[in-house]
């Protein structure tokens, strides 16, 4: 039975040193000879591999537990070592040992009121809670005034011990071996040891330096079977290798009385290879290395970095019932749901406990067999394995599928594959917002791509130029159940980040219902019909106008049908001109929407409306109506946009951005006017004439006249491009919609691409004194200095074209920089955030309990539900209660238009994430 | 003697030491210890303004009440516990 529930609980972790006598006792076997394998390919024994440190071939029995291969788990052996070796992982410790007692009679070189002093500000540490690096601090403190030159104690005069790295002790320049290193760590006494942070009951310090090695386990460092039969052994194992033939060698040097010069040389190689076993990159020392040249990975490697054990293997696992594959879109999925393929749903599965309730369901579906199909060759989920109650797995097959179902009981677990409904976790790297990774509901689907609505794109940030996503399948019924009301998709429309809609329609969702509502467009029966039945709904509403026995209706009132009854709401939407005075419900460009009681009464739907990061009425709905019917709203509104641009016919080519010639004169002649102010703030800068603007030297003013002159002049050739320029073009539609692209990118299109820039200023490097060779040295006009006075449509001149690709080139340079560091800072944040949690009482505490706020943000507000940072839409309450009525003037300052707050809200949201990066894949 | 009381400074919150009797009913109320508080240094400047005003040493371990007031998030008040250093 699988208990649920915390069956244990870690209290505490606490790390001491392993004492010579406890390396001894773990060892299932002492090692001598640094061979391996005999000539048959068995371990020998007491070598390196043998089988009482456990078994790494299949057969072979563990001769400590008689267990087998993945039974046993492994068990250490160790080495005697000849003489004593220094832990490079404790020099440090060793040295301010050494240095803070006494060369005589061993005490702690501190005076008892020292001591207590210590010990006080140990416990008030612990009291009022002290992380690792305040324990470290005081340790060091404590060792700087142990540095005395006289003991406290015994009066014995105390000689300077420096550390010669890595790991040579000196006094006075006399050298201390190890084996007196160590004898002078053992005669420290207990009491001594606790003010230097050490507790004598699980650390000696003698221990630090080691007369016992361990031998890890086998399976720790299996050796390889290459294809040609030869074995190749582990790393460790080669390492091993090295200290054992040494510590012979030194062994049988020592007994034998060879000089000592023999014996020391031997013992410090014997430090060396200990050394780089540790940590082979130990600095100071050269690594060891491997036959071949590259340096072995140790024991410190195996751990370190990011594709060490810790990052790589524990933070970062990989798992079981997941899917990867390229991503595609269907504009017919819900935004819940997620279309995956054959091949994907019968390889992951869900696991079923059969109980009374289930019993004849499951027994139907296992007997289906591993693929079933509908009669009319549809997807139906089947069963791959059957877990017995005593653990055994059953695979299901076509053969025995009748025999597996009739024995099948209530306790046994079925593995079911996927099936249409199922909740699954989808996930788009990088995952830099909890919206990377939202639940949805799986549609099994021919083909073998992922597929989801298009309106889930902007939280994932993809696109389908080649995108691949990850998909987990949730096991276990409470982890479904969470995920359905936390992280399904709906209930991710309004962003924690600002508090607006991060799902929402894009492209031509946006250009649809901006034509389906623009100016309210009639359409015939025929087309009405069309619309509505992409929506499925047969509920007409009432025809707008019948001339000649024809009906027609109203686009307005067709894209009221998707808005749920109750909805009251006034904006301008995103073609708005920006009028001095707004003429609101009279607005001339239809760009003033007002919804009374859930119908569209006047105004444009674009991308204010539906767009994700903007949609004010996805907003309003999801906050009033709820996460399902904001979802219903969507879905409605972009399947008729595209009914909609479908009647309509939508295109755009070149010739959109044409201009009358008569305009191109015009920018023509604005762009000499502007290039001839340049050339005469030049003038006047060589002649001395140019005054300069307060706090501001002469070139740089120059450079700012200059910035500003051709700024405005690229304004101006926008403005009279954009003059020929109406809503009648597709471009400009997408543009002042919202769909795609800015008013800037068709003027540029169109009417002059402008000031080339790096670094912020004009361009200025290149050759001496000038950016080409093709202008006059020291010439500061506007050509010479990246000016492109043409449009991309008419092309550009070889040196405009240089100059544009110096700045297009300053861009990705500064996208690769800005991911990279933006990359390090969120890995740095979410390390230091990712324990802690709002608990009941509103307080942010992390897994230790300790308090980080008191109340969440200091107002307890969460900001996907708040209203630009409060609580409550006064505006919109105000609204509720006293209705349309712009006489009542509420002290001037309060406007009754509800979001008023919220769209300056928006615009700097959209600030953000306007700095959109095309990067191809 | 400090020349400048940094609390009358306008982005330094209000600094009060919180009585004695008054800390087991506030680390009741967050049911927590004096380790799980955020920490104050004794050296913080606000600390040695009000040892001055006191006129007595303010010891390690005494809490501190901060009074933070935000155009946003309005009045909070947190508690900090003043460590060495």
């Amino acid at each position: 039975m699988i208990r649920r529930g915390v069956n244990k609980r870690i209290h505490g972790i606490k790390f001491a040193h392993l004492s010579p006598e406890e390396i001894r006792r773990m060892s299932a076997v002492k090692i001598i000879t640094a061979d391996t394998y005999d000539d048959d390919g068995f371990p020998i024994e007491m070598g390196l591999m043998d089988m009482h440190m456990g078994v790494i071939e299949p057969g072979l029995r563990c001769k400590t537990c008689g267990q087998k291969v993945d039974e046993c788990p492994g068990h250490f052996g160790h080495i005697e070592l000849a003489m004593p070796v220094i832990h490079v992982g404790f020099v440090k410790d060793i040295k301010r040992l050494l240095q803070s007692t006494c060369r005589g009679c061993s005490k702690v070189l501190l005076t008892s009121s020292q001591i207590e002093e210590e010990e006080n500000l140990r416990k008030m540490l612990e009291e009022l809670g002290g992380d690792l690096t305040e324990f470290e601090k005081l340790m060091k403190d404590t060792a700087k005034t142990a540095m005395r030159t006289v003991c406290p104690h015994c009066n014995a005069e105390q000689l300077k011990i420096s550390l010669d790295k890595p790991s040579t002790f000196r006094e006075e320049g006399h050298k201390l071996t190890p084996k007196e290193v160590r004898e002078r760590l053992e005669k420290i006494p207990d009491e001594s040891l606790i003010p230097m942070g050490l507790n004598p009951e699980v650390s000696r310090p003698e221990w630090m330096v080691l007369t016992a090695l361990p031998v890890p386990p086998v399976t720790v460092r299996p050796s390889i079977t290459l294809d040609s039969g030869d074995r190749s052994e582990d790393d460790l194992t080669h390492k091993l290798v090295d200290v054992l033939r040494i510590n012979q060698r030194l062994r049988e040097n020592r007994d034998s009385g060879a000089p000592q010069l023999i014996v020391e040389d031997l013992w410090e190689l014997l430090q060396y290879h200990i050394t780089t076993y540790f940590d082979n990159q130990t600095s100071g020392i050269p690594p060891a290395r491997h036959r071949s040249g590259r340096p072995l990975k140790t024991l410190v490697q195996r751990l370190k970095g990011k594709e060490g054990r810790f990052r790589s293997n524990l933070s970062g696992k990989r798992v079981n019932f997941s899917a990867r594959t390229v991503i595609s879109p269907d504009p017919m999925l819900s935004i819940n749901e997620v279309g995956i393929p054959w091949f994907a749903a019968r390889e992951l599965t869900i696991p079923i406990r059969v109980t009374n309730f289930n019993l004849n369901v499951v027994k139907d579906i296992i007997m289906r067999g591993p693929e079933p199909v509908t009669e009319h060759g549809e997807y139906l989920a089947g069963v791959n394995y059957v877990i017995r109650e005593d653990g055994r797995r059953i695979k299901v097959t076509d053969k025995n599928a009748e025999t597996v179902a009739e024995n099948i009981d209530i306790g046994h677990v079925v593995e079911r594959q996927m099936t249409d409904g199922d909740i699954v976790l989808f996930n788009r790297q990088p995952s830099l917002h909890r919206m990377s990774m939202m639940a949805h509901k799986i549609r099994v689907m021919k083909g073998k791509t992922f597929r989801f609505n298009l309106c889930v794109c902007p939280p994932y940030n993809a696109d389908f130029d080649g995108d691949e996503m990850n998909l987990h399948v949730i096991q276990s019924p409470e982890a479904i159940a969470e995920a359905r009301i936390l992280m399904l998709v709906q209930e991710n429309i309004l962003s924690p980040r600002f508090g607006g809609p991060v799902i929402g329609g894009i492209h031509d969702y946006i250009t649809g219902s901006f034509m389906l509502t623009h100016t309210n467009p009639l359409y015939t029966q025929d087309e009405t019909a069309l619309i509505l039945s992409h929506i499925g709904r047969v509920d007409w509403p009432e025809a707008a106008k019948t001339v000649d026995g024809m009906r027609f209706w109203y686009g307005k009132d067709l894209f009221s049908m998707c808005l749920p009854e109750g909805l009251n709401l006034s904006y301008k939407s995103s073609i708005c001109q920006k009028c001095d005075t707004c003429k609101k419900d009279d607005c001339e460009f239809d760009s003033y929407v007002v919804i009374r009681n859930g119908k569209l009464l006047k105004g444009t739907i674009d991308e204010k409306a539906l767009g994700a990061f903007k949609g004010i009425i996805l907003d309003k709905i999801a906050r009033d109506f709820g996460s399902n019917e904001a979802r219903l709203f969507l879905e409605m509104a972009i399947k008729m946009a595209v009914s909609a641009i479908m009647i309509h016919g939508f295109s755009t080519s070149i010739d959109d951005e044409d201009i009358p010639l008569d305009a191109k004169m015009q920018i023509q002649d604005m762009l000499l006017d502007a290039t001839n102010n340049v050339r005469g703030y030049v003038n006047a800068f060589n002649d001395g004439t140019l005054e300069a603007m307060p706090g501001r030297g002469l070139d740089e003013t120059l450079e700012i006249e200059a910035m500003r002159e051709l700024g405005q002049a690229r304004d101006r050739a926008g403005q009279i491009a954009s003059k020929y320029l109406g809503l009648e073009n597709s471009a400009v539609v997408m543009a002042r919609s919202g769909a795609r692209g800015s008013m800037l990118n068709l003027s540029q299109m169109a009417g002059c691409i402008g000031q080339q820039a790096v670094r912020g200023g004009r361009l200025s490097r290149g050759y001496q004194g000038r950016t080409l060779p093709h202008f006059q040295k020291g010439d500061l006009g506007a050509e010479a200095k990246g000016f492109v006075k043409s449009c991309y449509k008419s092309g550009l001149t070889p040196t405009e074209y240089f100059f544009h690709s110096m700045g297009g080139r300053e861009g990705l340079v500064d996208t690769a920089v800005r991911t990279s560091r933006s990359g390090y800072m969120q890995r740095r944040l979410i390390n230091a955030l990712e324990d802690l949690k709002v608990m009941q009482d509103g307080s942010v505490r992390n897994t230790s309990g300790t308090i980080i706020q008191f109340n969440f943000g200091d107002d307890g507000i969460d900001p996907s539900r708040g209203i630009n940072g409060k609580a409550a839409d006064i505006d919109d309450i105000l609204f509720q209660l006293l209705g349309d009525r712009d006489d009542i003037d509420l002290s001037g300052k309060l406007n009754l238009v509800s979001y008023g707050a919220i769209e300056r809200d928006m615009d700097t949201a959209d600030d953000v994430d306007e700095v959109e990066t095309e990067t191809e894949e | 003697m400090a020349d400048y009381n940094v609390l009358e400074h306008d982005h330094v919150p209000e600094h009060h030491l919180v009585e004695k009797k008054d800390e087991g009913r506030i680390l009741k109320q967050y049911s927590v210890g004096k380790d799980q508080l955020p920490k104050i240094r004794k050296s913080d400047p606000c600390i040695k303004i009000l040892e001055e005003i006191l006129g007595a040493d303010i010891e390690e371990g005494r809490l501190v009440r901060i009074v933070r007031t935000h155009s946003v998030s309005g009045v909070s008040v947190a508690y900090r516990v003043i460590v060495r250093g």
